[in-house]
């Protein structure tokens, strides 16, 4: 089988805390080109180890490409070069013996660095708890379908919450904008009648958050969709946009 | 007011602001352009344009200062911006895979935006000044079409006027696409339809506007 490895040239960011400076580190491995570039990283660390060295520091959970967890800049694209595919979801066999591959964390101010590749991504949980969500009062679970909903809006509104907040959209965006994420969340609700009874305050207070957060404006460079992982489409951004130029005339304006 | 001030300094407002104010720009540009083109009737043609603007002089001072509200706006909105979205993205990446994904046009609009305003101060303190204020720079008498031929027969004049229009096309590309998904207005499906025109569009604005200086530079003007 070692015949069939791969010799591949990391080039991985390390940085030991957040105020460090970091710098590339390189290494040398050979890996099976069924390895998923996260295994390689489990393999690189286990000879780390066994060498007293520090593993290279980076986050996963489900390695099934649905928990946004992992995030990996590989050689300038988040998640990899591949389009619509996780990091863990990315296999050694895309890339060819010999390469060069470079390994740095999601870049962005708002996403400070903890250590290696590991960013802090709390600023999108401030966001999503700003107002991505819906309130009803409880008491009895209503019966599913009491409300019919047209199955081309059901699937525009599961398009947008396919979303995983990963943060690859910051990540790619020359501005560090999270208006994909945040367009992709005000969506799922706008489209839907759950959604409804918040939905222009919604916009305003995520908006809000999103703004406080430190993440840039969008310039409509359109890179966040071509990296996004579960290709969400920027006409999320369109409809957030629509919905809270709407929400500034015509609806009523929110105290944040 | 509290919440326009609010509103329009929020992320979504100021691209609101850029697009806005954008759209009213290239209004103007058409506007302009249909204007300019009078030269290619010759000098009867030009200049009879230029009177008929002098008649409702008032007006066209009332326009031209909105317009330089719009075009400050235009311009500190962008700059701001352009600031603020650097320091939300402190470091770069070891290798720009952006250039794979993006278009020249939509990455570029600060080194655009920077060389149009340069140009803008050249054309406003030699054409503008000169049609409003001081007259033809040789002669000082105000016949506006010698004004023209005399900037547009020096070639160092014509070719950095050709660049700026052409540079202005590239903004324009991005900028049509730009506004209609900043106000909301666009769907899947006529989205394409909606690049293609503002293509179009900067492409008429800015081939129109340079072709001028290259009919002068051809052949002197009638």
């Amino acid at each position: 089988m070692s015949g069939e490895h791969l010799n591949i040239t990391l080039k991985i960011w390390r940085q030991n805390s957040p105020n460090d400076n970091g710098q590339f580190e390189e290494f040398k491995v050979s890996i099976s080109p069924d390895a998923s570039i996260l295994e390689m990283l489990d393999e690189l660390n286990n000879n780390l180890e066994r060498e007293g060295k520090r593993p290279v520091a980076f986050e996963s959970d489900c390695r099934e490409g649905i928990c946004g967890t992992c995030g990996i800049v590989i050689n300038g694209h988040p998640h990899g070069p591949l389009p619509k595919t996780a990091t863990c979801q990315l296999h050694m066999r895309n890339f060819k013996d010999g390469d060069v591959i470079y390994l740095e964390p999601f870049r962005a101010a708002a996403f400070p660095i903890i250590r290696d590749l590991i960013v802090d991504r709390s600023a999108f949980d401030k966001i999503q708890q700003a107002g991505g969500y819906i309130s009803f009062n409880t008491g009895g679970a209503p019966d599913a379908n009491t409300i019919p909903i047209g199955k081309d809006v059901a699937a525009e509104a599961l398009d947008a919450a396919e979303c995983i907040g990963c943060g690859a959209c910051v990540a790619a965006c020359k501005n560090s904008s999270a208006m994909l994420f945040v367009g992709a969340k005000v969506s799922q609700y706008a489209l839907l009648p759950q959604g409804q009874p918040e939905r222009y305050k919604r916009v305003q207070t995520m908006v809000a958050a999103m703004d406080e957060a430190g993440f840039g404006s969008c310039t409509n460079t359109y890179a966040c969709e071509a990296e996004c992982p579960k290709g969400i489409s920027i006409m999320n951004i369109a409809r957030m946009n629509r919905d809270f130029i709407k929400s500034k005339i015509v609806e009523q304006e929110v105290d944040i | 007011m509290g919440w326009l001030t609010t509103s329009l300094n929020r992320s979504i407002g100021k691209k609101f602001v850029m697009a806005l104010t954008g759209s009213l720009l290239m209004l103007f540009l058409i506007i302009h352009l249909i204007g300019n083109l009078t030269l290619y009737g010759g000098r009867e043609a030009f200049n009879g344009y230029v009177e008929t603007l002098e008649v409702v002089k008032p007006v066209v001072r009332v326009i031209e200062v909105i317009l330089a509200l719009i075009f400050i706006y235009h311009i500190f909105n962008g700059v701001r911006l352009w600031w603020e979205n650097k320091k939300a993205k402190p470091d770069k990446y070891a290798i720009n895979a952006n250039k794979e994904i993006t278009t020249f046009s939509s990455r570029t609009t600060i080194v655009t935006g920077s060389i149009i305003f340069i140009f803008l101060v050249l054309h406003l303190s030699t054409f503008w000044y000169q049609f409003n204020i001081s007259g033809h720079p040789e002669t000082g008498s105000f016949e506006f079409y010698d004004i023209v031929t005399y900037w547009f027969n020096q070639p160092v004049y014509s070719i950095v006027y050709i660049i700026a229009v052409l540079l202005l096309g590239f903004h324009l590309n991005h900028g049509f696409q730009s506004a209609f998904q900043t106000f909301g207005w666009n769907k899947k499906r006529y989205f394409p339809t909606i690049k293609l025109i503002g293509t179009i569009y900067a492409l008429i604005i800015s081939l129109g506007f340079a072709s001028i200086p290259i009919y002068f530079l051809l052949t002197g003007g009638k």
